[in-house]
C-alpha cells in the first residue's frame, strides 16, 4: 500500500484535480442551467413549464451513462452522417455537457420546490404595492427561498462531484479513470480502490463540513 | 345628492369572476367615492374577498369593468404595478416579507420604485412605525412580533407607498381577540383621516361604527347595501336578517 501511494500517489492527486475541475464545470453551467429552467417552471407560462418538464424528466429517465456517450460518441458521428462536419467534443466537454445537464436538471427541480414552498402571500403583499413579479421574485421569495435551499443543494453538489467517476468511460482522465490504468499496470486491485474511495471521501467530509458552516451562519442571521 | 358632488374612486360594473365552473361573483355593481368606507360583510363563501382581490388585480376578473382612479383596471394593457402603487392592501395572514425586519418591510417598495430616496423612505417609514404605536420594533423581524403587532406593521407598509385606497381583507380575522382592538384602531384612524377604504370584515362593531355603507354580500352578488343604521337595524331583506341574527 505505501509503496502504491508512494509510487502513483501523484497520479492519484493530479486525477483528484481533473474530477474537481470536472466537478467545478459541471456544477458551474449546472446551476446556471437549474436557475434557467427552474425559473421557468414557475412562472405563469404554459410553454415554459413544458419545456422543463420535458427537459427534467428525459435527464432524469436516461442513466447518464447512456448520456455520456451519446454526446462524446453519438452526437458527433450523427453530425458527420447529416452535415458531413467533423466535429469532435474533448472528453472534458463532453463531460461537462453531461454532467450540466444532470445537475441542472435536479437543480431546477431544487429550486422549483424551494420557490413553490414559500407562502404565496409573499408574493402577492409584493405585487400589491406595485413591484413587479420579477422584482418580488428577487426582493422577497428568492431570499427566503434560498435559504430552504441549501442543504439540497448542496447535496446535489456532492451526487454531481461522484458523478464524475461515470465519465471515466469516455476516457477522461478522472480519478476512477486513473486508478483502473494503475490497476492494469500492478493488479493491486482491493488497495486500489480502498485508496480511491478514502480519497472521495476526504473531498465530500470537507465539502459537507464547509455546507453545514455555511447553513448555520444562515440560520443565525434570523 | 352629496354622493354626486363626491369624486368615484372606485368604479364597478357586472362584475363576474368564475374559478373554473365555480362562478363565485355574479355581476357585481357599485361606486365608491373618495373619502369613502365601505364594509363589506356577508357569509364565509360569499365572495368577500374574491371581491376585493380583484379591485388591485390579485385575481383577473373573467368580465366586467373595474375602473380605480380613472385606470381600467380589467384592461390588459393597464400598467398594473403603477396602479397597484395607489392602492394598498391589508391580508388576513399579514404578509410581512419574512426576509426582512419592520424597517426593510416598509422601505422596500417605496425604494426600489423611487418613490423616495433612502433617508426620505426611512424618516416616513419610522413616522409611520410611530402612528401604528411600533417605533420601538423598527429593527425586530416579522417572526418577533405578536399578530397584532404584525397586522399593523403590515398596515404601515401598505400606508408607506401613500396609497389613496386602502383595500382590508378580514384584518382581524387571524387575531387573538385581546389584539383585534388595536388593528381597529388604526383603522379607525385611518379612516377619520379621510382614507378611502374597502374592508371586508367579520367585526360588525367596526363596520357600525366606522362604515360610511356596508354591502351585505352572499353567493356572489351584493344582496343588500346601505348606511350602518339601515343594514343592522332594519335589514330588508331575509338573508341579510338570517346573517345579522347569526352574528351579533
Amino acid at each position: 500500500m505505501v509503496q502504491l501511494i508512494s509510487t502513483y500517489g501523484s497520479i492519484l492527486l493530479t486525477a483528484m484535480g481533473q474530477t474537481l475541475l470536472l466537478a467545478l464545470w459541471g456544477l458551474f453551467f449546472g446551476c446556471i442551467l437549474g436557475i434557467i429552467f427552474g425559473l421557468a417552471s414557475v412562472v405563469d407560462n404554459k410553454v415554459s413549464r413544458f419545456i422543463t418538464k420535458i427537459y427534467v424528466n428525459v435527464i432524469s429517465g436516461v442513466p447518464m451513462i447512456v448520456l455520456a456517450f451519446f454526446v462524446f460518441y453519438g452526437v458527433p458521428y450523427g453530425l458527420k452522417s447529416i452535415l458531413g462536419t467533423t466535429f469532435v467534443l474533448t472528453s472534458l466537454q463532453a463531460g461537462t455537457i453531461c454532467l450540466a445537464l444532470n445537475c441542472g436538471a435536479y437543480m431546477s427541480e431544487i429550486i422549483r420546490a424551494g420557490i413553490q414552498a414559500i407562502d404565496p402571500g409573499q408574493m402577492e403583499a409584493a405585487r400589491s404595492l406595485g413591484l413587479s413579479y420579477w422584482r418580488s421574485m428577487f426582493r422577497v421569495v428568492l431570499p427566503q427561498a434560498i435559504k430552504n435551499m441549501i442543504p439540497s443543494i448542496v447535496n446535489q453538489f456532492i451526487i454531481t462531484l461522484k458523478d464524475t467517476s461515470i465519465l471515466s468511460v469516455i476516457g477522461f482522465p478522472e480519478l476512477v479513470n486513473k486508478a483502473q490504468n494503475v490497476i492494469a499496470i500492478t493488479f493491486k486491485s482491493f488497495e486500489m480502490w480502498t485508496i480511491v474511495a478514502v480519497m472521495y471521501l476526504v473531498v465530500i467530509l470537507a465539502l459537507q463540513q464547509v455546507a453545514n458552516a455555511l447553513e448555520r451562519r444562515l440560520s443565525r442571521d434570523r | 345628492m352629496t354622493d354626486n358632488q363626491k369624486n368615484i374612486k372606485i368604479h364597478i360594473e357586472n362584475l363576474v369572476k368564475s374559478f373554473g365552473h365555480n362562478k363565485v361573483l355574479r355581476g357585481i355593481s357599485t361606486d365608491i367615492c373618495e373619502g369613502e368606507v365601505v364594509c363589506v360583510i356577508g357569509p364565509s363563501g360569499s365572495g368577500k374577498s374574491t371581491f376585493l382581490r380583484c379591485i388591485n388585480r390579485l385575481e383577473t376578473a373573467t368580465s366586467g369593468e373595474i375602473v380605480v382612479d380613472g385606470y381600467r383596471i380589467s384592461d390588459k394593457k393597464v400598467n398594473l404595478n403603477k396602479v397597484r402603487e395607489n392602492i394598498g392592501m391589508v391580508f388576513q395572514h399579514f404578509n410581512l416579507f419574512a426576509n426582512m425586519n419592520v424597517l426593510n418591510n416598509l422601505m422596500l417598495a417605496p425604494v426600489d420604485l423611487k418613490k423616495a430616496s433612502k433617508a426620505d423612505a426611512k424618516e416616513t417609514a419610522m413616522r409611520l412605525l410611530e402612528t401604528v404605536g411600533l417605533s420601538d420594533k423598527a429593527d425586530s423581524f416579522p417572526s418577533q412580533l405578536s399578530g397584532g403587532q404584525k397586522q399593523r406593521v403590515a398596515i404601515a407598509r401598505a400606508l408607506a407607498m401613500s396609497p389613496d385606497i386602502m383595500l382590508f381583507d378580514e384584518p382581524t380575522s387571524a387575531l387573538d381577540p385581546e389584539m383585534v382592538g388595536e388593528v381597529l384602531a388604526v383603522m379607525k384612524q385611518l379612516a377619520r383621516d379621510g382614507m378611502t377604504m374597502v374592508v371586508v370584515t367579520h367585526e360588525m362593531g367596526f363596520a357600525r361604527e366606522v362604515a360610511d355603507r356596508v354591502l351585505f354580500m352572499d353567493e356572489g352578488v351584493i344582496l343588500e347595501e346601505g348606511t350602518p343604521e339601515q343594514i343592522f337595524s332594519s335589514p330588508k331583506h331575509p338573508r341579510t336578517k338570517d346573517f345579522l341574527d347569526k352574528v351579533l
